[in-house]
């Protein structure tokens, strides 16, 4: 299917979901609510017509910088073997409410990518089966990638126990 | 990291050994949680993110041009690829078009990179199966492909050399006949190489019915490149979505069988890489008589500055697709640069794939997924 088509089926689909469309630079995108999430991605995963079976990419971005409103998005990449067709799916999400439903009954594979998601940027999937920091230590404080946390701020280091250096005798 | 080791009440005469982070089976900085009923495994959870360093959050800070370096560090191992996505997402992003020289120069040295690469994976699975020999083998024919690219670029792995726009160097001369010899003694090699270890009993023994991932669990797993194709998938970004040069060349598509037991399991994947090596020799070959003359580099502007806007530019890695997702907010500099990297699905699987394999059978699954810790942590 072309991408106009795809375009086009969704937006009839979702009509009153969907916010904007476009393919700047050929790459079909379209935007819309986050309330749809799960249902536009599994009506991508099961139409025939459409049948994106490769969950390429899950990413947010954090658009304070860019002066565009809700703060963050989610942005699903999307490609089809069989038709040998891309999309591009965002959701827009509101700072004070970063929450979006999870993909990972649809492509298992969004487990980790909805992970490294929520552990760059603080955006929780709902319904997530193991929602935990992927690429960050555990006991990691902030969201790296969003545009407020500062690109040469080194965590805080917790204070090394006293008693680590002595020798103990060891108790099996 | 919480430490499983401590936390989790061993029960039930299970048993939780860990794996890594430093091991010399896991290909980088990787650890793995095993949860073992004796030599079985119920699983094998990764833990990842050792090697993170924020790459993506440091392509926010720098001009578009000085990037490139940096995605070299994203897969060091076929650094030619994680130049050749971003170059491509960024030219996409400015609308501009690359000279047919420097696409035909792009193809050529991401193939022989992807034979490095593969050379190093299917040898270091050899290796850890316990067979040293054809990954000395591997690596003595890695060595010529990296003085190759030396006499090339001036780098032997972190090579920095397709650029936005074009390619950083014209080929040297005399450098055709070289990988044209190089090309002459690999094949028969290659040969020498399979009776070595390909047709091997015992690596077949080894691998065959190990880790078997069906089709939809590979592609519900977003698994890409050797690891989807050797479940069967008929699928590569060269052939189906093509870029670059690619479509000016006739390769197949290598897909796995279910040679020597069931469709999808490492052998597949591990004959899938051996045969790729001989595509893209080919390639190679076509590569080199159809080079066309002319410039190296596009025409570009002093400061790239493209228009507000987002593009994704992808290539076929020695470890499947490799995207870049690029944001431009109308600056000098990238908004936002996500890297999808296909070892970071492949680690995922493993969790799933090891289920009730033998612990010893892990190595076998890793090396056959042919992940590598740069990639998955970014």
């Amino acid at each position: 299917m072309e991408g106009n088509e795809i375009r086009a089926l969704i937006e009839e689909k979702f009509s009153n979901a969907v916010i904007s469309q476009h393919d700047f630079r050929g790459d079909d995108t379209i935007v819309l609510d986050r309330k749809v999430l799960h249902d536009v991605l599994g009506f991508a995963r099961t139409d025939p017509g459409l049948d994106f079976d490769l969950l390429v990419d899950i990413c947010g971005v954090d658009r304070s910088e860019m002066g565009l409103e809700p703060r963050f998005a989610v942005v699903y990449h999307l490609v089809s073997t069989r038709h040998r067709h891309r999309l591009r799916l965002k959701f827009p999400v509101p700072e004070d409410d970063p929450v979006v439903p999870s993909v990972t009954d649809v492509w298992v594979g969004a487990d980790w990518f909805e992970r490294e998601t929520y552990d760059m940027f603080g955006i929780r999937f709902l319904g997530h089966p193991n929602l935990k920091r992927i690429l960050t230590h555990e006991q990691f404080e902030a969201h790296p990638l969003r545009k407020d946390y500062p690109v040469n701020r080194r965590p805080a280091l917790k204070p090394i126990p006293a008693d680590i250096l002595t020798l103990k005798p060891f108790k099996g | 990291m919480e430490n499983a080791l401590n936390k989790q009440a061993v029960s039930d005469d299970l048993m939780i050994l860990n794996m890594g982070p430093q091991h010399p089976s896991t290909h980088g900085v990787i650890r793995f949680v095993i949860t073992g009923d004796g030599e079985v495994m119920q699983r094998a959870v990764p833990h990842v993110g050792y090697l993170h360093r924020g790459i993506e959050k440091l392509a926010e800070g720098l001009p578009y041009p000085s990037f490139v370096p940096f995605t070299d560090r994203v897969d060091y191992l076929a650094a030619m690829f994680a130049n050749h996505g971003y170059a491509m997402a960024v030219e996409r992003l400015l609308g501009i078009e690359v000279p047919r020289r420097a696409e035909y120069l792009r193809v050529i040295v991401s193939e022989l990179n992807r034979i490095a690469s593969h050379l190093i994976g299917v040898g270091a699975m050899a290796m850890d199966i316990g067979a040293f020999t054809p990954f000395l083998h591997g690596i003595r024919e890695r060595e010529k492909l990296n003085d190759i690219i030396e006499e090339l670029c001036g780098a032997r792995l972190t090579y920095n050399y397709i650029r936005v726009g074009g390619v950083s160097f014209d080929f040297p001369q005399g450098l055709d006949a070289k990988i044209r010899a190089f090309l002459d003694t690999f094949e028969p090699l290659m040969e020498e190489f399979d009776r070595l270890i390909t047709v091997n009993e015992i690596l077949v023994k080894r691998c065959a019915n190990v880790a078997v991932i069906d089709a939809e669990t590979a592609k519900s797993y977003g698994l890409v490149g050797p690891n989807l194709r050797g479940s069967g998938v008929d699928w590569d970004l060269r052939r189906d979505l093509p870029y670059s040069a690619y479509p000016d060349f006739e390769f197949n598509v290598c897909l796995g069988r279910g040679f020597r037991g069931t469709l999808g399991d490492a052998y597949d994947r591990f004959i899938v890489r051996v045969q790729e090596m001989q595509e893209s020799v080919k390639i190679i070959r076509q590569a080199l008589d159809g080079l066309p003359e002319g410039e190296i580099k596009g025409k570009l502007p002093r400061k790239l500055k493209p228009a507000k806007g987002e593009a994704y530019g992808a290539v076929e890695s020695a470890r499947g697709e490799l995207g870049y997702h690029v944001i431009s907010d109308g600056t000098d500099k990238p908004y936002r640069v996500k890297i999808r990297a296909g070892s970071f699905n492949a680690t995922s699987i493993v969790e799933h794939a090891s289920r009730g394999l033998m612990i010893a059978d892990l190595v076998v699954l890793i090396a056959s997924l042919d992940v590598i810790a740069p990639e998955i942590d970014r």
